[in-house]
């Protein structure tokens, strides 16, 4: 999969469409300095996977990029971020529409305790993106397609979205999330609960979304990191230690805490 | 030997026990507290236990029982006398008890000798005029048989305190010495101390429920009682209320039950919506501090005694409805007092007990649900209605109903804003009356407690016990299906 990619990705690389631009960022959790003067550039209509020991950042690091940290009272955001050019913390810009563009996958999945159906529909309803009830099951059914999910359900799609199993309901969860379009798809671990059938699904899905969106993924295994996506940076204790295209990350990295790591000597 | 004495003696044996116990274990093990089974405290705890919880329980039991079965063995005596004056055995038992009680007081203040309380008889002393000089009245004069039955009262509950003082002593000192027996260095007294708690709570749990039980049955009796005199089905389906003690009432419980409905549904809709948009701006909205002063601000309100509500009702309520509704205006009321005034006074005091209810329900919707709606690009209002109201919805019923059936439980508001009239009006202008209320006023009068107008005091209740428990119950399992949602 990587490999039938890499042309088309090197080719793009060279010409570097970005996304997201983060300068600088600094992230305290009240006292707790989390995220430490961290840039780097997210390219557009590729995948990048944030690796890294548990709890150097990289949730934190993902929530800033869709202001889900504003919902933390006590957690402060410096530095600048930019999504096609626009600055995502200028006091104009209303966070709620950028999550609409940004979408999120989290790392526990939050069904809501509604239907499975309503669990979908909820984004596309509240943003208005179907006309009538039929356009609104197509883009149901698309999105729990995209999730790996539909034939699991599609004969109970009004029992509730509480009642699937851990796996399921995490593939729910990025359904709802792709049902929105979003032009940048955030997934924290989204296959961390998932067997390998239903994570090769995932990730077949995340190939597919990098045609036109964004992906960035975080990951605790290595070999996703690098079936998936194009760039990788490596996050160590609240730091971007190294940022590089993937193949070079996991070939001849540049850092020797990126070598330790991804050959499993600390983490 | 008075109980107190009694008491404190059993206790210090408990005491002592504790010390020996934990004493007597360390010895056996050379102070080595590791080979012991369980820590040295333990082995006091049961001594202790052993020492006091049966002796305790002895003297509370035989303290419950010692009475009936002194009056058993009097009320026989008196069975004569009573049929020949024609008086109830009851009422000449509780003379006997006010004398008896009374030539105590004598005895122990010094009036009166001991032998002579136990001797003296009617035909040679003025025994009300005695018993006055120290302090106790009596309301007639004390015929021969209720002072002999006094005298044989006193010397029966005499011997049987004695007899009592004893055998609880007894049985401290075996449960002191079993306990003793048992502090062996293997001995598990910490799983025994473990039970024994155990026990105690189990009896404290049967205490509530038995007392529950016991005011359930009282109303039960009573209210079979008052159906014997008075058809159960004018009770449950006349529309009149006009409850005479001469004789010929009409005891219906129709228009009674509209008032307490109607001003419990004014009430709630008063104290519904308040509360529960206070709640949301609550929890979803208010910033910490806010937060801090607002919550306990309102709850201050839950606080009030609902005396002063009904205080508020009757002065400021009733008076200010009657400016905007009254003769001068509109003309749809003519007094104070009337369903509004009480129904929107007792609206404000439910809404702290929706909002603080409510509050609570939502902040348990976990912070999750609304990060997974903010990251779809939902408002916060879109969240609160599309996600938390829904997730919370079982759990605020629950609020709302429990705070129904204290709106119909409610009486001072009801007596001082709603007025005593029973009337079935759709007016909420006019005085109206609850449940509470009348039964209140049913059983304040001097009336005979055994007539269907003061028994229909036990039926209202019943009536009212049922309609306050199925809500409370329809509360309960929604709250615990709620909160099976995010287990
Ligand atoms: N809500 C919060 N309040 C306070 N501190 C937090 C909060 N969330 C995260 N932190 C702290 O910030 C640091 C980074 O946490 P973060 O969740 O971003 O780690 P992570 O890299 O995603 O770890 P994992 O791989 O285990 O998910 C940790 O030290 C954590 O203790
Ligand atoms: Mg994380």
């Amino acid at each position: 999969m990587y490999d039938a990619d890499q042309n088309r990705t090197e080719n793009r690389v060279g010409q570097a469409d970005i996304k997201i631009a983060a300068k600088n960022v600094q992230v305290y959790y009240g006292e707790t300095h989390a995220i430490k003067d961290v840039s780097v550039d997210i390219e557009d209509r590729l995948v990048t996977a944030f690796i890294g020991p548990s709890g150097c950042g990289k949730s934190t690091f993902l929530r800033c990029l869709n202001r889900m940290n504003d919902t933390i009272p006590i957690c402060r955001v410096e530095g600048d971020i930019h999504i096609d050019n626009e600055d995502i913390y200028d006091k104009r810009v209303d966070p709620v529409q950028l999550r609409a563009k940004v979408g999120m996958v989290f790392q526990k999945p939050n069904p809501f305790p509604k239907s499975i159906y309503d669990n979908v529909a909820y984004g596309p309803k509240i943003h208005g993106l179907a006309k009538n009830k039929s356009e609104l099951d197509d883009i149901v059914e698309r999105a729990l397609r995209r999730g790996a999910i539909w034939d699991e359900v599609k004969d109970r799609l009004d029992a509730p979205g509480t009642g699937l199993s851990g796996g399921q309901q995490q593939r729910l969860c990025i359904a709802r999330a792709v049902a929105t379009e979003p032009e940048v798809l955030l997934m924290d671990e989204p296959c961390s609960a998932l067997d390998p059938i239903a994570t090769s699904q995932v990730e077949e899905l995340i190939d597919e979304l990098k045609q036109n969106y964004s992906v960035v993924i975080v990951t605790h295994s290595m070999q996703q990191a690098a079936r998936v996506s194009q760039k990788t940076a490596f996050f160590h204790l609240g730091n971007l230690v190294e940022y590089d295209e993937t193949e070079k990350i996991f070939t001849n990295p540049q850092d020797s805490r990126t070598e330790s790591y991804i050959t499993g000597r600390i983490g | 030997m008075s109980t107190t004495l009694v008491v404190l003696i059993v206790l210090a044996l408990g005491a002592a026990g504790y010390v020996l116990g934990r004493g007597r274990a360390l010895r056996e093990v050379n102070g080595d507290q590791r080979r012991l089974h369980s820590l040295p405290s333990y082995y006091g705890t049961n001594v202790a236990m052993k020492t006091v919880v049966p002796a305790m329980l002895l003297m509370g039991i035989w303290l419950l029982a010692q009475p009936l079965i002194v009056e058993t063995s009097v009320r026989g005596d008196l069975q004569d006398e009573a049929e020949r004056q024609n008086r109830s055995v009851s009422l000449m038992m509780s003379d006997v008890r006010r004398v008896a009680n009374g030539l105590d007081v004598a005895v122990s203040q010094g009036v009166m000798t001991r032998e002579r309380a136990s001797n003296m008889r009617t035909e040679f002393t003025d025994v009300r005029e005695r018993l006055g000089q120290a302090g106790v009245a009596l309301g007639s004069d004390v015929t021969s048989a209720v002072l002999r039955a006094a005298q044989r009262y006193r010397a029966i509950s005499g011997r049987a305190d004695l007899l009592r003082t004893g055998v609880v002593l007894a049985l401290a000192l075996a449960g002191l010495a079993f306990g003793l027996r048992n502090s062996t260095a293997g001995y598990r007294a910490r799983n025994v101390v473990e039970s024994g708690i155990k026990i105690l709570l189990i009896l404290a749990a049967c205490i509530a429920i038995l007392t529950t039980i016991g005011i359930v049955l009282s109303l039960v009796f009573n209210t079979i009682e008052f159906f014997r005199l008075y058809p159960a089905s004018e009770f449950f389906f006349s529309t009149t209320w006009s409850p005479s003690f001469g004789g010929g009432s009409e005891l219906g419980i129709i228009p009674l039950l509209w008032g307490t409905l109607y001003i419990s549904v004014i009430a709630l809709i008063v104290a519904v919506p308040i509360g529960l948009f206070a709640a949301i701006y609550l929890s979803e909205y208010a910033s910490k501090r806010t937060r801090a002063i607002a919550k306990p601000a309102i709850e201050i309100l839950a606080g009030i005694p609902t005396i002063v509500y009904g205080l508020f009702a009757l002065l400021t309520i009733g008076p200010l409805l009657l400016r905007v509704f009254g003769d001068q205006t509109v003309g749809w009321m003519d007094a104070g007092t009337a369903v509004m005034t009480a129904g929107l006074a007792m609206g404000i005091m439910l809404i702290p007990f929706v909002s603080s209810l409510s509050d609570d329900i939502i902040n348990a919707v976990p912070q999750s649900m609304r990060d997974g709606s903010y990251g779809l690009g939902a408002t916060q209002s879109e969240t609160i209605r599309q996600v938390i109201l829904p997730a919370a919805l079982p759990g605020i019923v629950g609020a709302i109903l429990l705070a129904a059936s204290r709106a119909i439980g409610e009486t001072m508001i009801v007596v001082l804003g709603a007025g005593a009239a029973a009337r079935l009006s759709l007016n909420p202008f006019e005085a109206m009356t609850t449940v509470t209320a009348k039964i209140v006023s049913q059983l304040t009068g001097d009336s005979d407690f055994r007539s269907a107008e003061a028994l229909v005091a036990f039926a209202l209740g019943m009536t009212l016990f049922v309609v306050t428990l199925a809500l409370n119950v329809a509360a309960l399992y929604i709250v615990r299906k709620y909160r099976e949602q995010y287990e």
